[in-house]
């Protein structure tokens, strides 16, 4: 629960209660207010939900760790496709949600096994490399398993993607009460995918303060003295793989359902990159951190795409530069801003066990080193 | 007395260089055994081979009555040897507390999917965690400290903090690697009662130091190093005596010149 109130440090130091609830009250009514704006909103919202999945996988993997992975993607496509192959017209198979999901889950913790098993030396730079090419790899792949034996469809992707039908109630229609009122398909799969951003959150958060949660962060901070205090540093960093590509798996096949459609395109490394830089940009190694990071993200760059036209007609008369080159130019310029200013993230990852009234000394000052 | 670790003619080379030769030596429970000898002697090698940090061309260590896995860090850990570093290596964005922690791994048996469903067992073993982390700063007397993050600890304190991490994993044997490296007197003397204290509730004691009347007050036995070979290994008293020993560390007699600096 003090991750709620860490979602908002200003008013979590003051007041965590009010603090949860506000962010409680946000996450609820958030689409609401996005329909405000018209229906595009509340679908960018949903994708910012997968963005966050995504983050607190990879979250899991790299701020946890201290394991840099550049091709997280992969296991988001893992899911994806593993989705997309079970669910719909491409194998003429339709099994059901809650027996996909799961099966993507498992694939994609198997692959992170998989990209685990070769890299346990690797660390850093080196690491990255790997497992940028592990991303690639995985998206070539799907580019070009489409013959001799058509199995991935290859560039044109997977089509007609069976939506998600919890207990029966398919939630891509859309659910009218009365004559007036229609709750339109994207509010149901927000809340849904609300659902499992929370569920997400909470296991993470286990994960984190417990024996498993300190022996990663015992490789992160120090590998041999890991291994010396008796950590069997193989199995916790295969463990943090498969893990951390299960969130990606999951996240995958919500992403399939969801779009209804899925091919390589969507799982560039550019994509790798984004939910890296979320992670980054939002504190690495700490939740809320994370999931800030995920939303900020992927809204502004949204928000800039849409103000940046009506804004240079009106100044300018005319369309001077195109809001796809603005949106990278002003990320860029967050990141590098973001870097100088709070190089830890916007919310710094802080230990779980600080209780700011039991440190009586022992500060820098008085540090032999 | 009873034997509680027993190296057997270790050799370890590092391509032509021999680290040690033909070492072999005893340690009874109980008991504070030291290992000396000049810079280059081959101390810090025969540390790693026997923390399993690297495996040795021959020999072999029989530690409570089985022999010890070779380049399984972890599973020597298991068997029940501690060891800290000469060079402190603490998890330094971690509290004090967490690192302690994080040394009841090996004693702990919460499983992800326990820890995921927060099991009555995997929340009880937690809290115990908690509890005997507390207990061990206590120990090593830096409990006041326990929510500092372990990189802004005093020098004394983090190499405390080391030792208090080392006994989480509940060894028989803790080895601890010039512990007293860089440590002013006052330092020293708390360092050597901590060393009696743990000595007196049961755990044995590897010490490996430079400083020569550390060893010698506080070993019950101690062996001497040099150039990879051991050159004596008896109670302090007969090992200053030892000409052996007094040639390696003064370099007279002159059969080994180099490495005279202790």
């Amino acid at each position: 629960m003090n991750e709620l109130a860490n979602a908002i440090p200003w008013l979590g130091k003051r007041n965590p209660a009010a603090a949860r609830w506000v962010v409680i009250a946000l996450a609820l009514a958030a689409p609401l207010i996005a329909m405000l704006f018209g229906k595009t909103w509340v679908r960018i919202l949903d994708f910012a939900l997968l963005y966050v999945m995504l983050a607190i996988g990879l979250n899991l993997v790299v701020g946890f760790a201290g394991l840099l992975d550049l091709g997280y993607i992969a296991f988001y496509a893992v899911g994806a496709y593993t989705f997309a192959f079970l669910a719909s017209p491409h194998f003429e198979l339709h099994l059901p949600f809650w027996l996909v999901l799961p099966l993507g889950a498992v694939f994609a913790a198997l692959a992170g096994i998989i990209l685990g098993l070769p890299t346990l030396r690797l660390r850093g730079d080196y690491l990255a490399i790997v497992t940028l090419g592990f991303g690639e790899i995985v998206r070539i792949f799907m580019n070009n398993l489409n013959h001799p034996v058509n199995i991935t469809n290859g560039p044109q992707g997977i089509n007609m993607i069976d939506p998600l039908v919890l207990f029966g109630w398919d939630i891509s229609r859309p659910i009218r009460i009365g004559e007036e009122i229609t709750i339109n398909s994207l509010f149901l799969y927000y809340y849904v995918f609300l659902a499992f951003v929370v569920l997400s959150i909470i296991l993470v958060q286990r994960l984190q303060i417990s024996r498993v949660g300190r022996a990663w962060a015992a490789i992160r901070e120090d590998e041999l003295a890991a291994k010396a205090i008796g950590i069997n540093t193989r199995n916790m960093k295969l463990l943090a793989f498969s893990l951390g590509a299960t969130f990606g798996g999951v996240a995958g096949g919500l992403f399939a359902a969801f779009q209804g459609f899925v091919s390589p395109e969507s799982f560039s490394l550019m994509e790798s990159i984004a939910v890296l830089t979320m992670v980054v940009f939002g504190g690495m190694g700490n939740l809320a951190g994370v999931v800030v990071g995920a939303l900020v993200l992927t809204a502004l760059p949204e928000i800039l795409r849409h103000v940046a036209v009506p804004v240079q007609q009106a100044v300018f008369n005319q369309v001077l530069l195109d809001p796809e080159v603005l949106r990278m130019l002003l990320l860029s310029l967050a990141m590098i801003f973001m870097m100088l200013l709070r190089p830890a993230g916007l919310i710094p990852a802080h230990s779980r066990y600080s209780r700011p009234e039991l440190v009586v000394g022992g500060v820098a000052g008085e540090a032999g080193k | 007395m009873i034997t509680l670790l027993e190296a057997r003619n270790i050799s370890k080379r590092f391509g032509g260089l021999t680290a040690l030769s033909d070492v072999s030596l005893t340690i009874r429970k109980g008991e504070v055994y030291g290992l000396i000898g000049p810079n280059g002697a081959g101390k810090t090698t025969f540390f790693n081979v026997l923390t399993g940090a690297y495996v040795p061309e021959e020999g072999e260590i029989v530690f409570n009555g089985t022999e010890l896995p070779t380049g399984k860090p972890h599973e020597v850990v298991a068997s029940g040897i501690a060891r800290t570093f000469q060079n402190i290596r603490l998890f330094r964005e971690l509290t004090a507390l967490e690192n302690v922690m994080a040394g009841h791994h090996i004693r702990s048996r919460a499983n992800p999917f326990s820890i995921l469903l927060q099991t009555k067992h995997a929340r009880e073993e937690e809290r115990l965690i908690t509890e005997r982390a507390f207990e061990l700063l206590r120990y090593v007397g830096i409990e006041r400290f326990a929510d500092t993050v372990s990189k802004n600890l005093s020098y004394g304190d983090q190499r405390r903090l080391e030792i208090a991490r080392a006994l989480a994993t509940e060894p028989q044997l803790l080895a601890l690697d010039e512990p007293a490296a860089g440590m002013n007197a006052t330092e020293t003397g708390k360092l050597r009662e901590l060393v009696q204290t743990i000595r007196h509730d049961g755990v044995t004691v590897l010490l490996i130091e430079h400083d020569v009347k550390l060893v010698m007050g506080l070993c019950d036995r101690l062996a001497v190093l040099d150039f990879g070979r051991k050159i004596a290994e008896d109670v302090p008293a007969e090992v200053q005596k030892s000409e052996a020993v007094i040639a390696a560390y003064l370099g007279g007699h002159g059969t080994h010149k180099a490495g005279a600096t202790a």
